[in-house]
């Protein structure tokens, strides 16, 4: 953020058979792409728990990115439907907590598909480009209140928190 | 004086059951008040906060506190319990979870005052007055606690000794937590006083394979006796949730729906339930997938974080508003914690 410009933080679960090979790829061939996306390899799109992703936004992601073989091609044969199905779930409710929806996306990238990933990952930065940073635990902290005003309201609350008998 | 111990009760933003759940453990009370001088119990006996303040810090030897912290009254008896304790339990899921009442957190606070004071059916304040912190009238002024934005569990208020799960916790496993504080036989502070297994270990129901093509509410259906409530469609949170109550909701069928808590081990209830729930959809068309989940889960925070939304990991809804790069000030205070 040194030039004032805002530089979304995305986490990437790239599996590791296609996806982190097309990132791999992407690299090697020197596709130009934003560098916004720090990328965590994992075995398979299936092992990306619904918490990895609630823990990245927790810690300050503003979007997260699950990239897998396309479904058919799994290394573990049904895994990624399993990442599917856990990504459609997970999707349906972080609506309900009114998260934008370009923050959470879903990605088919084979290991040839250096270029695809590499587009999708500028198109990605670009969405949450437009919709600023997230920074989830701003949301815990009471609006307008800060520590100090909070320990107002509890010496107040030493001094009135009993009528005295009259 | 007598050398017995001293056992002070509150009750923060909770409804009360956990007050009713601690007089369950029915004449074994008298053997609570043999072992302890009972010095704070609003819900009970009479008491003044102005007494506790009096007394030593670390003087009362047990504080069983129930409910989460919605304003700053209850943050102040909070800290000052915490203070005057030697051990301090969360009792019950509102204090451990944030529970049904941290459920308001999917609204702000000035959406939850606009409903409650003004556009609720049973609303009746033609002046549209809403609560404020100070009000002068003649004698001097009135204060009422700071309603806060977001509704915080006990433990993410003060330090928090040991917690005891359940909506509300059985008498038969409050009656343990004593003995176990009184023979000194406890786990490592900060742990949770309970089973570490599932539901599910207690659940009697026959499990085979789960393929759901559809879920189903409750009302939708009469479950078979015998096989697995998650099997037939219905979204059963036993999977995720811990062991104590002995499966009472599922042996009649009903459906678990989360009350005791994570089970050990479990980061964020609602998501592992989500990875449960998902992994046993029996589809793998993705537009298939995604109207199984719209249709069978209208509601999915209620569904997976009816009891935890406040302690999972993203603890309430994303803020309208929220988008915009912080202020100098508030960027430093997320990063520093």
């Amino acid at each position: 953020m040194s030039d004032g410009t805002f530089e979304p933080k995305i986490v990437g679960f790239l599996c590791n058979w296609c996806s982190y090979r097309a990132a791999d790829l992407a690299g090697s061939s020197r596709v130009k792409y934003p560098p916004n996306v720090r990328i965590i390899r994992v075995m398979c799109s299936g092992r990306v728990d619904p918490t990895f992703a609630l823990k990245a936004f927790e810690l300050g992601a503003d979007g997260v990115l699950l990239a897998g073989c396309h479904p058919g091609e799994c290394h573990y044969l049904e895994q990624n439907y399993k990442a599917m199905r856990r990504f459609s779930m997970l999707k349906h409710t972080l609506r309900a907590m009114k998260l934008e929806e370009e923050r959470f996306q879903l990605l088919w990238a084979s290991a040839a598909e250096g270029n695809r990933f590499a587009e999708h990952v500028a198109k990605m930065t670009e969405e949450v480009r437009k919709l600023g940073p997230l920074s989830w635990r701003r949301n815990w902290i009471e609006k307008g209140l800060d520590d100090k005003e909070i320990e107002k309201f509890l010496k107040e609350h030493e001094e009135a928190m009993e009528v005295p008998a009259r | 004086m007598s050398d017995k111990g001293k056992l002070a009760l509150y009750w923060a933003a909770s409804c009360g059951g956990c007050e009713i759940a601690v007089l369950a453990v029915n004449e074994k009370i008298l053997d609570v008040a043999n072992a302890f001088d009972i010095v704070f119990w609003p819900c009970v006996m009479d008491g003044k906060v102005r007494d506790i303040e009096k007394m030593p810090d670390k003087s009362i030897d047990l504080c069983l506190f129930n409910g989460g912290i919605r304003n700053s009254e209850q943050e102040y008896m909070a800290r000052l319990l915490r203070r005057k304790a030697k051990v301090l339990v969360a009792f019950g899921s509102c204090a451990h979870e944030g529970c049904i009442p941290g459920l308001a957190n999917m609204n702000s606070r000035d959406e939850i005052l606009q409903f409650v004071y003004k556009d609720s059916p049973s609303a009746d304040n033609p002046k549209g007055v809403l609560p404020e912190v100070e009000t002068k009238v003649p004698e001097g002024t009135l204060h009422l606690p700071f309603f806060y934005d977001t509704l915080k569990t006990l433990g993410q208020t003060v330090d928090v000794d040991y917690y005891l799960p359940g909506c509300p916790p059985e008498p038969e496993r409050i009656w343990d937590a004593i003995v176990a504080i009184l023979s000194g036989k406890l786990p490592p502070p900060g742990s949770v006083i309970g089973a570490e297994t599932t539901v599910c270990d207690d659940c009697p129901r026959k499990r085979e394979e789960k393929k759901i093509k559809e879920f189903k509410r409750t009302w939708q259906i009469i479950p078979d006796t015998e096989k697995c409530l998650l099997e037939q469609g219905i979204v059963c949170c036993g999977i995720a949730t811990r062991a104590g109550c002995g499966a009472l909701c599922p042996q009649v069928g009903s459906p678990c729906i989360g009350c005791y808590g994570p089970n050990a081990g479990v980061e964020d209830f609602g998501a592992r339930m989500m990875t449960a729930i998902a992994s046993v959809i029996d589809s793998e068309d993705p537009e298939e997938i995604d109207r199984i989940i719209q249709e069978g889960i209208p509601d999915p925070v209620g569904t997976f974080y009816r009891f935890s939304l406040a302690h999972s990991s993203l603890r309430r809804s994303n803020r309208a508003g929220n988008g915009k790069p912080a202020a100098k000030e508030e960027e430093a205070e997320v990063s520093g914690r």
